[in-house]
Parts: C-alpha cells; structure tokens; sequence
C-alpha cells in the first residue's frame, strides 16, 4: 500500500494528466458532480457519485462506427477511429467499477466490440472507496464492497492522505510515473475506514434488500405476474433510469447525411422507448407495461440466465433517485418476490 | 476472421428479379464478383443503403449456389422501398451471416421434410429447400405447402413451376386464399390446407410465414398429432447490431439475432409470448 499526502493531491493529477488524459468527478455551478477531463486547478468533487454512470468511457453516449462516401451507385467505407489516447478515470466508486464487468460480459463477448474494447484496453480505473453511503445505496445487495471497489487501482481517502493499492500491471504501472509522490505505508489506517463504512453500510434502508430469488429459473412465473400491470401504470416511458443506469447498454445505429457523406453513428437507446421494437408489421412490446416489464427482466432474469446468475444491477442508487415517478428495481424486485415460486 | 461486425462490406446487386407486386429478389455479390461471405441456410445479413437505413434480411439462395447470394425482400418500409426503387448496378452495403440457421446437417439430415411457409415466409425456407435438392441424398421425402393471398403474390412461382415440380420425389402443393381466373389449384388458407393434406406425422416441418399463419397451422398440425420438437421456425424482430449486443431483439433470455432466429416451437415454449 502506498500514500499520498492530500496536499499533494494537485501535484498528483498534474502528474498523471502528464501522461495521459485524467478524467475525475467536478462539481458544476449547480453542485451536480460529473466526470470531466483535468485542467489546472480542477477540484475533486466530495459527492458520493456522479450523476451520470462511468460507462460513458468505455460505452459512449454517441459513437461514430463507420463513415460512408456515396458517389451515384458506388460506396466507399471508411472506418473513422484514429488511435485511442490511453486515459485514467480517477474517483469510479465500487457500483461503477463492478459496472465495467458486467458490460464487459456484453461487448467482450464474441464476438467482441472492437470500440469498446480499445477504450478498455486504453482505460486505467482508479476507484475510490466509499466513505459517506446514501439511503439509495444498494451495491452490497450484489457482492460489492464499497470499502474496497475493484479497478486498477484501489484508492481510499482518509485524514489527510489518500492510500492506493494496485490491483493490476496497468494499476502499478500508474502508481509507477508517480512515484516520487507516494511513500510506503501500512494499512491501519484504510482498515479503520473500512469497519467505521461497513457499520454504515449495515444500517442503510436498502442493507437487507436481495434479489437472490430472481434469475433464469423463474422466467415463465415472473414475466407472467399479474403485477407488471400496477408496477408500469405511472411509467411516463422517459428513460431516464436507462440513462443514469451504469450496466444498461441497449443501443440503436443511426446514419447522418453530413453533406459530405454518411455518418453511421450508434447512441444509446431505452427498450422504454415505443419505437425500441416497432417494426414495419408491428411491435412485440406494445405498451408501456410490456417495455417496463422487459428493462426489469432483463436486469433480474434474463442477464443472469445467460451469465452464471450474475445480476444486471450494482445498486448505485441512481434510478431510485432520479426516476420521475419514484419507481425503481427495488420497489419491482420486493414487489414481485412472491411470484418467484 | 474478420472481427469489425458493425463495419459493413460492400456489394453490388447484379439482378433484380420481381417476384410478386411487393416482392423482388436482388443478387447481390462482392465487388470482386464473388460471394460475400458464406452461411448456413436460415442465416440472415444486414443489408444497408448508407444515409437510408440497415436492416436484417434472410439469404433466400442456398449456400449450395456459390456464385452469389439472394434475398427475396417485401416492400413495406423506409429501406425496403428504396430497395425496390434502385436498379442493377447498385452498390450496398453487407455484413454477416447472422443467426445459427436451420440444422441442415445435423437434426434435419435422413429426415423426411415438410416445408409450410405463407407469403413472403417462403423467403428463408428457400435456402432450405435448395439445399436439401442439392443435396438429396441427405434427406427422405421432401412436401413442400405454400401459400399467398393470390397466384400473383406466390413468391419463386417460376422457380416453384420449373425446378421445384419438376424434382422427383418432391411434392409441391400450393394455395391462393381467394379462388381467381387462371388458376385450378387448391383455394383456402395454408393451416386449413395442412389440415385436409393430412401429412405423415412423422415428418420434420419447418414452418414460416406471417404470426398468424404460424399460430394457425402449428395449432393444426398439433391436432393432427405432430409435437413441437418436430417444428422448426425462424423468427423476426427488430434488430441493429446483429450480434447479441444492441438488446432489442430478444425473447426472454435470447436474442432472435445470435441465438435464433430458427427455433424449434418446443424451446419457444420456454420462453416468454413477446414475439
């Protein structure tokens, strides 16, 4: 384990910014707290997350796949990437850092996503431990250990010093170029913070919530509940929750007349959205009960039939907090418990 | 292998053929005049005009055919009309095979096979049917049941009247829904028709058409006392990725893309009624 004095936390971003694009969480004028890019003088937000999930950075809202030039009957593809810049994310908190991994179970997948996977391959974590868990907060309910998010790097905050420990090459080989910053030390320290969060953690309103009921064996019994009806009648169908969501990952491939040629671009999408599945003979998921009824499904059975009942969810709170309408996964999951028989 | 899934190749379309009044059949190869890629009968591609939409279409010509591909494609949108618009000559663009297809060399093989199919349906059985009279050694009887709403709207009618009829050993029997001038066969709905043929229940079906025609016959052919592990389909959603990812085309816990889009009713009824 090794430590950086918090005085030195600007020299530390300084340094890393050096070498490669630093993103980490700022606050904006409204006091929303966003990933964005390090400048000079950029200040660490203290928000327990960010608004929006990490997976911008490896799973962009709008992404550019493959440019076409038309010329009367013939067509020309030309494939847009130039070199990925290598980057760190600093400040992804555990929810989001277990993210990655369920996204990478979708597009690393065969066959893989070569976009996604050269962000991966250029993208370095540095996660942070949590320290101030909200009532939204559910990740436990999943396996995660907010005292100790997985990533390349593991950091923890506390007093007047910041503590890391690398988890892999690419996460030592970060500590590395800042070396002359970091100085040994024991981990009394992080251990103290970790059983002062876990007491924390214990009491939170969500801290007994499971899901351990759903997953592929129920398939049949929960999609056929009568409940689904009552649960989505206020569903404005906005997609918010699909937005904010960390591991939803539903795109849509859109082409753009720029006036020199076709951009093919993809963008994030909701299965929320009436035109997710509307075909030219019609739509398997007609109203907003069935497009509900699917988001839900998918994170609590259907993803974990098709990987090893890992569920499509890390408890980030943040379709609790946003939703319009005050609907979310937990008030779904412990509604539809008892249909899981 | 070419590992870039979401970055097209491009393909010329070499012959546009109309089949009906809203369906034409488009060759299409490589621009080096040969076959794009190679696939399994009941495998699909995503076929796009740049600027105008990308879509998934069954390959309707059989992988035994190794000059080119083709697809028998209705009109009734957006790219589909363009589609119909466009002349020989026409670049598009072309990616995959998608899809797992039909067991031609596994569950189907020494089978005696019959093919149902309604309207355009007739589109991915076709590979099928190809396939298996190229390869006739490998399969028992062949029936093949099809039916349209008129004479004009039988998709491959000359192909059905030329080689299909003419193959021994194969039986063909087709249908209109409303009786017309100039045709003296059988009038009636495809399920109604299954019903009066009476197959062999023994028979391996494949079946495609419109919902509800599937819905109809496979209730038939029930009743007549085939089960649901002897009928094999092949499914249609909405899809843009091809490949599993994009999330919208899945039934349950598959995607009709990666996991279909051929299903045999049985592993169906395992899954969720949203299709």
């Amino acid at each position: 384990m090794q430590k950086l004095a918090l005085a030195n936390l600007g020299r530390f971003f300084e340094a890393v910014a050096a070498r490669q694009a630093l993103y980490l969480p700022v606050e904006d004028a409204g006091g929303q707290a966003s990933f964005q890019r390090w400048a000079p003088g950029a200040k660490l937000s203290g928000a327990l997350n960010t608004t929006r999930s990490a997976k911008d950075f490896f799973f962009p809202q709008t992404e550019d796949l493959v440019n076409f030039k038309v010329r009367g009957k013939e067509i020309e593809i030309i494939d847009p990437r130039t070199e990925q810049e290598p980057f760190v994310v600093f400040g992804v908190r555990g929810c989001d850092a277990r993210s990655f991994s369920i996204l990478d179970k979708v597009f690393l997948a065969d066959p893989v996503d070569t976009y996604y996977q050269s962000r991966r391959e250029h993208g370095t974590i540095v996660s942070l431990a949590c320290t101030r868990p909200e009532e939204t907060c559910f990740c436990t309910s999943f396996g995660i250990d907010p005292t100790c998010p997985q990533g390349d790097v593991t950091a923890w905050m506390e007093g007047d010093a910041l503590y890391f420990a690398a988890n892999t090459p690419k996460g030592e080989a970060l500590l590395a170029q800042t070396a002359e910053l970091l100085e040994a030390c024991g981990d009394e320290a992080v251990r103290a913070q970790q059983e002062r969060v876990s007491a924390i953690l214990e009491k939170l309103p969500l801290a007994g919530f499971s899901t351990q009921s759903f997953g592929g064996q129920v398939l049949i019994q929960v999609f056929e509940s009568e409940k689904w009806a009552g649960l989505s009648q206020s569903c404005l169908g906005c997609g918010t929750c699909t937005f904010v969501c960390p591991t939803c990952q539903c795109y849509d491939i859109k082409d753009m007349d720029t006036g020199h040629g076709v951009q093919r671009f993809r963008c994030w999408d909701s299965c929320m959205y009436s035109d997710f599945t509307r075909m030219a003979h019609g739509n398997p998921r007609l109203t907003q009960k069935e497009r509900f009824r699917q988001r839900f499904m998918h994170k609590l059975v259907y993803f974990p039939a098709n990987n090893n009942g890992e569920y499509g969810c890390v408890g980030c709170g943040r379709c609790l907090a946003k939703c319009p309408i005050s609907m979310n996964i937990v008030k779904v999951a412990r509604a539809l418990e008892g249909d899981c028989k | 292998m070419n590992t870039e899934t979401l970055i097209p190749k491009l393909g010329v379309v070499t012959d546009i053929r109309i089949d009906t009044p809203d369906v034409k059949t488009f060759r299409v190869v490589g621009l080096d005049g040969k076959k794009v890629f190679t696939h399994i009968p009941g495998q699909c591609a995503m076929l796009s005009v740049p600027g105008v939409g990308e879509a998934m279409f069954s390959i309707t010509s059989s992988p035994t055919n190794e000059q080119f591909m083709e697809f028998s494609i209705k009109k009734c949108g957006c790219l589909t009309n363009w589609l119909h618009a466009m002349d020989v000559g026409q670049q598009i663009t072309i990616r995959g095979p998608y899809g797992n297809g039909f067991p031609v060399e596994g569950a189907l093989k020494g089978k005696d096979l019959l093919f149902i199919a309604g309207g355009i349906g007739l589109a991915p059985l076709r590979s099928v049917i190809n396939y298996v009279r190229d390869k006739r050694q490998n399969y028992g009887s062949v029936q093949i049941v099809y039916g349209s709403r008129s004479k004009e709207d039988l998709v491959d009618y000359q192909e059905i009247l030329d080689e299909w009829m003419a193959d021994e050993g194969i039986q063909v029997n087709l249908t209109i829904d409303r009786a017309q001038e100039g045709w003296d066969g059988h009038v009636g709905f495809v399920p109604n028709y299954v019903k009066e043929l009476q197959p062999d229940i023994h028979k391996t079906v494949l079946l495609c058409g419109p919902p509800i025609m599937i819905k109809f016959t496979l209730e038939g052919l029930k009743e007549l006392g085939f089960s649901e592990t002897q009928v094999y389909t092949t499914m249609e959603l909405r899809m843009k990725c091809g490949v599993g990812k994009c999330g919208r085309c899945n039934i349950g816990s598959k995607y009709v893309c990666k996991d279909g889009p051929v299903f045999r009713f049985d592993q169906l009824d395992e899954l969720p009624n949203e299709y």
